[in-house]
């Protein structure tokens, strides 16, 4: 429905915009960026370089970006949603066979200025785009079987090509994030509770095809499953990695071993310590305290994230808010997991926190959208 | 597409239910994930602190300096010296064909060099060290470290390595060190933690092999903090270690050089003792080797070279060669008749040129025969018949009595590897050995020294030793361990009647100083440093032909023993050279070269060579090939 529908109630226009901004959740993101670039800076052996400086120069960007797009009306974004996602399966596409080679996979496009990663940016324009079908769409026929098939196929299609790169940690992403988007939209119940059956059916599969000529997964997310099951069993392989976080997280007590004194990470014994494991760093210096701390601005955006849609009338803005904060909530949630030994490694970065810019900045970009909403939202006249 | 104003709101409700479902899941989980935070930060953080201090803090081994050794008068035998070598770290290192090739401008490494640090550069661990280059000079390791920006990765380093001095002169006393073994550790009952130190250096021949635990040492530790890639980022703790004792040889190493330079060219043994003491003032091999070519890891080359050589350089001679001592024996065969009262010093025996016995014709040297010859007769010409008569009265067991009392057949308490206990045989042994009842003629073989009689150079210094005291000389190499004397041994008389030795002695005189002896003209001319001696020309097959005409390993051993000074004995010697003819004629002039050197404490001056010799000896000592302060001499340290 467009905005001339709405006629009883009103938007705020021009520069008065900012005042709607959501500004709390603008203090969290930053408070949680800077959660990060505190750990880079530590992890960096107390440098800025090579690791705090860039991010908070791309979060800088980032936070521009956000503003900007909070600024541009909300219809305009639902207008391009459709092709958001189609140039993000296209790029998809374009990765598949000509992306560059890089950490064993093709996953990105080099921009000249930054790499762009289409999976990360697929993660946003997924959920927009099934925030606009189900904003499009009647809403007596959204538990029609036709019309649930419609949507798995478009959460279906990015999955497949994510998952042939492989990362399965985006794939999983793509696939809770889109599923938690057609949940907010109402569709039954019954659907859901197949899925998860069909899908107890698949992980068994998935084990029982292991050495067969159908396998389903690659032999390395086999034994990233069975590090995670049994991480001693492979100590110096991949489950050195999660014995290594493990210790680090666990080693940190109550209050951490302190700020540049954590010795797992200052001595190098954590891998990927600024990327995928940097919360087990925030962890061990900063302790249960620190860890809790974290968890709980993440949980602060969520909750602004969740308030901001329930108060939104506006279909779409709804439900592009609270997919995003879906999106966001599965990124920590599996790195969380991942790194307490809950879950296998699959390789999601922290958000906000981790190092890397494709992330960052289409996090930032998803949260421009949500303010948008925000900002546009339908109000009662005055 | 218009909808109705109750499906918007009805649409807007339901989103709020299920956001409100969804947010109160996601609470949940995040809940899950406080729980298991706590759990592992709170109720586990002992364990996990206890796992992150095994990962960072280890002990690692200080090695401690190796014991030197030391001659009798202090000069250093084997010391640690240090060297400078480039290691390169993986870690660390940048573009590699770029550093190789700047290390190639700077001290011209070599391209055999670079595809080999390439290669063990591949395998090797991130942090762990790849030697480029040992034993630089000071100018190559400075260039290095001058250009160190340009090098990432290389780091100049000092270690201690062994180093021997006076290279081949002590190769078979001291021995030398090399890299543990995984065969050598499967060798050892206990196992020093050090052992465990890659390419740790251990005695592998010599006194380094023999007193490895005193010169070992013991280890230090130091706790350090490291991180994961090894590299040590503090020291904790550091507890120094025990360096190894020094050790002292009783070794003179003027006169081991010269001994060594004397027997050169040669495949030769000379032990030389001090009779007071026992103390083995040289005991000379030749050919020898250099032992620092072990230490820095001999070439195959070198080595099967060392192995192949027919004068066999590796093996110690003086301890590890058996010979048959010839006609040096004939002392122990004589005192045996004598102690057995079965023939006096004055009784004489008619030499025919040979004797008869159990239908074997048994021969002198002297095919003509020495008509009637006494004791002293008998050792001044060698007469063989005198002890073919001997033998047969006084039979082989006072024969091997008396020669293990005058130390052969001992295997003596040296701290050297693979002594030899040469054989004093009896009939007891040759039952036991050869599974024949002794003969008559073995008796007779064994009266000269042939036969199953077999001594080390070693033994044959002992015997003359305790021949010119009349004491239980015992043999000594090590004279102090850290400063701490090593006992002395054999000051108890050998209960053998001193007029019968006397008589001996005189014979012995005779053999250097009496015109007609078989080694006149090795003699000593000046007053109290005469020497006394005894030749031996040991057969190596039966039968006797002229010796310039048959192949080098066919000829006969040379053998030569004596004391000196005759009348005040004080240093006792022997001399082998391996198929070098007679031993009055090779061997004799050996002895008195370095009988003199031992008395003068230098190069011998020539007054006291006869005089009509002066000419040659002073051209032969004037070829000798000996170190400046072997020439310069000193006062030799007395025990």
């Amino acid at each position: 429905m467009s905005y001339l529908e709405q006629n009883l109630k009103t938007v705020p226009t021009g520069i008065s915009k900012v005042l709607y901004i959501n500004w709390p959740l603008v203090v969290l993101l930053t408070a949680v960026a800077s959660v990060g670039f505190i750990m880079l800076y530590s992890n960096a052996g107390g440098s800025f370089t090579p690791w705090a400086e860039p991010q908070m120069k791309r979060f800088g960007v980032g936070m521009v970006l956000m503003l900007i797009i909070a600024m541009v009306p909300i219809w305009f974004w639902r207008t391009v949603a459709g092709v958001g996602y189609a140039l993000s399966l296209v790029l998809l596409l374009v990765v598949e066979f000509f992306g560059d080679v890089g950490m064993g996979a093709q996953r990105w496009i080099d921009l000249g200025f930054m790499r762009l990663q289409p999976s990360e940016l697929m993660k946003v324009t997924l959920v927009m785009f099934l925030a606009w079908y189900y904003d499009w769409l009647d809403v007596k026929k959204v538990s029609h079987p036709l019309w649930v098939a419609i949507p798995v196929i478009m959460i279906l299609l990015p999955t497949a090509l994510v998952l042939k790169q492989p990362d399965l940690g985006t794939a999983l992403l793509l696939v809770f994030g889109g599923a938690i988007v057609m949940f907010a939209a109402g569709v039954s119940w019954w659907y859901f509770g197949a899925v998860a059956a069909a899908g107890a059916g698949l992980i068994a599969a998935v084990f029982q095809s292991r050495g067969q000529s159908w396998q389903l997964l690659n032999n390395y997310q086999y034994r990233r499953i069975d590090t995670f099951l049994d991480p001693s069993s492979d100590p110096l392989d991949s489950g050195y990695h999660i014995t290594q976080a493990k210790i680090a997280l666990g080693s940190g007590g109550w209050t951490g071993r302190g700020f540049m004194q954590g010795t797992q990470s200052q001595l190098n014994f954590l891998p990927e310590k600024h990327t995928d494991f940097i919360f087990t760093t925030l962890a061990e210096e900063f302790g249960f305290l620190g860890g809790i701390s974290l968890l709980l601005l993440y949980a602060g955006v969520i909750g602004f994230c969740l308030i901001s849609a329930m108060n939104n009338k506006d279909r779409f803005g709804a439900l592009v808010t609270l997919g995003i904060a879906a999106t966001f909530f599965l990124f920590f949630a599996v790195n969380m997991s991942m790194v307490m030994g809950l879950a296998p490694v699959v390789g999601v970065p922290l958000p906000m926190v981790s190092y890397g810019g494709s992330a960052m900045l289409v996090l930032m970009v998803a949260f421009g959208i949500v303010q948008s909403a925000h900002v546009h939202r339908p109000r009662r006249k005055s | 597409m218009r909808r109705s104003p109750t499906d918007t709101a009805e649409s807007a409700r339901k989103i709020s239910r299920r956001a409100l479902f969804l947010g109160g899941s996601q609470l949940a989980f995040m809940g899950a994930l406080g729980l298991r935070m706590r759990y592992m930060q709170v109720d586990q953080a002992e364990e996990f602190r206890l796992l992150a201090d095994e990962n960072r803090l280890k002990i690692h081994l200080l090695p401690p300096a190796r014991g030197l050794i030391h001659d009798r008068s202090g000069t250093v035998i084997a010391e640690n010296e240090q060297t400078f070598r480039i290691v390169i770290r993986k870690e660390d290192a940048g573009e590699l064909d770029i550093v190789l090739a700047e290390l190639q401008r700077l001290i011209g490494l070599s391209q055999e060099d670079q595809d080999r640090v390439r290669k063990e550069l591949k395998d090797a661990g991130p942090s762990a060290p790849v030697t480029i280059l040992d034993r630089l000079t000071w100018e190559a390791f400075s260039a290095v470290a001058a250009n160190a920006p340009a090098l990432p990765g290389v780091s100049p380093e000092v270690g201690l390595s062994r180093n021997y001095p006076l290279k081949d002169d002590f190769a078979h006393l001291t021995g030398y060190v090399g890299p543990v073994s995984d065969y050598d550790l499967s060798r050892m009952d206990r196992i020093d933690p050090l052992m465990r130190i890659p390419k740790f250096p251990i005695g592998k021949s010599g006194i380094e092999n023999m007193l490895e635990d005193s010169l070992r040492g013991s280890a230090g530790t130091v706790r350090v903090e490291q991180n994961v890639h090894g590299r040590i980022i503090r020291e904790l703790e550091r507890k120094e270690g025990e360096p190894g004792s020094n050790v002292q040889m009783t070794i003179d190493h003027r006169l081991q050089n010269f001994v060594q330079a004397r027997l050169a060219g040669e495949s030769a043994s000379a032990v030389i003792i001090d009779v007071e003491t026992g103390d083995v003032l040289a005991a000379g091999s030749t050919p020898a080797f250099d032992p620092n070519l072990f230490v820095r890891g001999i070439s195959v080359a070198n080595y099967n070279a060392l192995l192949e050589n027919i004068y066999r350089p590796l093996p110690s001679k003086s301890v590890q060669g058996a010979y048959p001592p010839g006609s040096t024996f004939k002392m122990v065969t004589a005192l045996a008749a004598l102690e057995a009262g079965v023939v006096t010093p004055d009784e004489t025996v008619r030499c025919p040129g040979y004797v008869e016995v159990g239908g074997r014709r048994f021969h002198c040297w002297k095919r003509a025969g020495h008509g009637n010859v006494n004791l002293t007769g008998s050792l001044r010409h060698s007469c063989d018949v005198y002890y073919y008569e001997l033998a047969q009265r006084a039979g082989i067991e006072n024969i091997a009595a008396m020669g293990r009392k005058l130390g052969l057949g001992d295997r003596y308490d040296l701290p050297l590897p693979g002594l030899s206990s040469g054989l004093m045989p009896d009939k007891q042994w040759k039952r036991d050995n050869r599974g024949a009842e002794w003969v008559v003629g073995d008796s007779l073989n064994a009266s000269i020294g042939q036969g199953f009689v077999l001594t080390t150079p070693m033994q044959l210094a002992v015997m003359t030793a305790r021949l010119a005291t009349g004491r239980a000389v015992v043999p000594r190499l090590i004279k102090s361990i850290d400063g701490i004397e090593q006992p002395i041994f054999g000051n108890e008389p050998l209960d053998i009647n001193e007029n019968m030795l006397r008589s001996v002695r005189q014979g012995m005189y005779e053999v250097t100083n009496n015109s007609r002896g078989t080694a006149y003209a090795s003699r000593i001319s000046a007053d109290g440093m005469r020497m006394s001696g005894k030749t031996g020309t040991s057969q190596t097959r039966n039968v006797v032909v002229n010796n310039k005409n048959v192949p080098w390993e066919e000829r006969d051993h040379a053998l030569f023993v004596a004391f000196a000074p005759h009348d005040a004995p004080k240093y006792a010697l022997s001399v082998v050279i391996e198929h070098g003819g007679g031993g009055s004629s090779a061997a004799a002039p050996v002895a008195r070269d370095l009988m003199l050197f031992a008395q003068h404490g230098t190069v011998p001056p020539l007054s006291s060579y006869p005089q009509s010799q002066q000419g040659t000896i002073r051209e032969r000592l004037k070829n000798l090939t000996l170190r400046e302060d072997t020439l310069q001499g000193g006062e030799r340290t007395s025990a």
